[in-house]
């Protein structure tokens, strides 16, 4: 069997359920695939609050920021196919062919544009090289997360958390309250790569100890983790002899990185941006390949779920847009010392009433400042009080700032301290 | 002095506290939630709770709960234990009340999620 419509959602958690709204919204037939048995992605696990506070001035749980969302789909009838995966696309006399594999079987759908909004995934143990055997008991936070909150399991008892991530913070509160001991959290930078909110409420609250400049060199155990051996780490992340401490424990939980998913981008042959892993897009989110745009975590790992939203409108208002006119894009370059800047391109014949850019620093500093430079004049300029990797900023440039520009477009970062 | 990282929302601003006459003198804040937090955090430190309770279902075997507003972060360890004896046995909807006036806090314990609207989806 196959079928046709306007915008096909690929992910119906916060990125394709914003994404879907705002492409209807536009006037375009929507079809949103999910492959879980229901919508709402990994804010169904994410039982704690602090979402929606910019986008609904609100502090709501995961599920229930969520549902606002999966209400909004409901109310507009647009029909979330569940339990379906994509096995293959193609792009063929600017049509998307979409197999997708069912309950029902197997399908084809025919559609006009494709936005990626499969969110990421968490990097595990594996990826960072920890020696030792695979006894059980070692797990990402996320999923450690899934345990206890979707199943109610503990999956462990007394467990050492790798990595400062956000996640890995929020499950040491969430199994310290369940009754499990949290030995610490180990971070091998001299920072937290999670929210210093995070730290606070999370950490100190329970007095948790948070060791940075340390890693976890090895885990011990045959069938289930019985130790982890720690060290403290030098600027180069190398072990510091004489460092080495053995934690009795029955559990590791690794909080170590996102990674935004985009197999199916790359197998259509997307262009991935190395410092955000997700694809190269333009200020509509439209990536390398016309019609096919990209949202959410997917894009970029968002530290807030109110800029997941955010973009998926971008993607689904100018996913839902007919266009037969080529892009004419441009390249904004950018000084070093920034982890990533989105978009990566601009297209100037298309600017909306705005441009908005998600970007991270590169180090942590105090006062930085933006300087943004069209066509080499100064075009605008904006001081952040503190600069830290692991919040993102955000700024916007207004279309009159940007409309009689050739094109020729630089962000140039300075930092204090 | 006494530093603090305020939890109203994401900025989390590191706050320098001082009590001068009597009055409490903030600093580091960029929004003047933070001046409220201070003085609350020091006064009679308030946290919400986030947690799960049991329900009967087998396909949705947990439901996602919170309070409804803050309680003494001393209470957190009791109302755990209050909630662990708690067993759903109907598909309530978000905001649903799970538990009333929790310890004598004027703050009730409700649902977060949609029994009913998530069993529509699993049951399909």
């Amino acid at each position: 069997m196959s079928y046709e419509c306007d915008v096909l959602v690929i992910g119906a958690g916060p990125a394709g359920l914003a994404a879907a709204v705002a492409a209807y919204d536009t006037g375009a037939r929507v079809e949103i695939i999910e492959r879980e048995d229901r919508p709402g992605g990994i804010l169904k696990q994410c039982i704690h609050d602090g979402f929606g506070v910019i986008r609904f001035g609100e502090k709501l749980s995961g599920p229930e920021y969520a549902a606002r969302y999966i209400d909004m789909v409901e109310k507009r009838h647009i029909r979330i196919r569940t339990k379906t995966f994509v096995t293959h696309m193609e792009k063929k006399d600017g049509f998307f062919f979409t197999q997708l594999v069912s309950r029902t079987g197997i399908e084809m759908i025919k559609s006009r544009s494709v936005i990626l909004a499969a969110g990421c995934r968490e990097r595990t143990g594996r990826q960072i090289f920890i020696q030792g055997s695979r006894p059980a008991g070692i797990l990402t936070a996320g999923t450690a997360q899934y345990f206890v909150n979707m199943k109610g399991y503990l999956p462990v008892k007394r467990c050492v958390i790798l990595g400062s991530g956000d996640i890995g913070l929020i499950m040491a509160r969430r199994l310290t309250l369940e009754g499990a001991s949290v030995e610490g959290v180990y971070e091998i930078k001299p920072e937290p790569s999670g929210l210093p909110r995070n730290i606070a409420q999370c950490l100190e609250d329970f007095e948790i100890p948070l060791h940075l400049s340390h890693t976890v060199m090895r885990v011990n155990g045959e069938n289930r983790v019985e130790s982890v051996e720690v060290a403290q780490v030098d600027a180069a992340f190398q072990p510091i002899n004489g460092t080495e401490r053995v934690i009795p424990c029955d559990g590791l939980v690794l909080s170590v990185g996102l990674i935004p998913e985009n197999e199916l981008a790359e197998s259509i042959g997307i262009e991935i941006d190395r410092s955000t892993n997700g694809p190269v897009v333009d200020q509509s989110l439209m990536t390398s390949v016309d019609g096919f745009f990209s949202c959410g975590n997917a894009l970029h790992v968002n530290d807030l779920v109110d800029y997941v939203s955010e973009s998926a409108e971008i993607a689904g208002r100018n996913a839902a847009l007919k266009s037969g006119v080529k892009r004419e894009l441009s390249r904004i370059k950018k000084s070093e010392n920034f982890a990533y800047l989105v978009p990566q391109l601009v297209d100037m014949k298309r600017i909306e009433e705005k441009m908005i850019f998600y970007f991270r620093p590169g180090k942590s500093a105090g006062k930085g400042t933006l300087r943004i430079f069209g066509d080499g004049r100064e075009i605008m300029k904006q001081v952040f009080k503190r600069l830290n990797p692991a919040e993102m900023e955000r700024i916007e440039i207004e279309k009159d700032t940007l409309e009689h520009l050739n094109g020729e477009i630089r962000f140039d970062l300075t930092t204090e301290g | 002095m006494k530093e603090m990282t305020c939890i109203v929302c994401p900025n989390g601003c590191r706050l320098k506290v001082e009590v001068a006459d009597g009055n409490y003198v903030v600093d580091g804040n960029l929004c003047k939630r933070g001046i409220s937090f201070a003085v609350q955090e020091i006064e009679d430190p308030r946290r919400s709770l986030c947690t799960t309770v049991k329900t009967v279902f087998k396909e949705i075997p947990r439901l996602s709960v919170r309070t409804d507003g803050e309680i003494k972060k001393e209470m957190l360890p009791l109302l755990m234990n209050s909630l662990r004896k708690v067993e759903i046995t109907e598909l309530l909807d978000i905001g649903a009340v799970i538990l009333t006036d929790v310890l004598g806090s004027g703050v009730n314990v409700i649902a977060t999620a949609s029994l009913r609207q998530q069993m529509a989806y699993v049951k399909r």
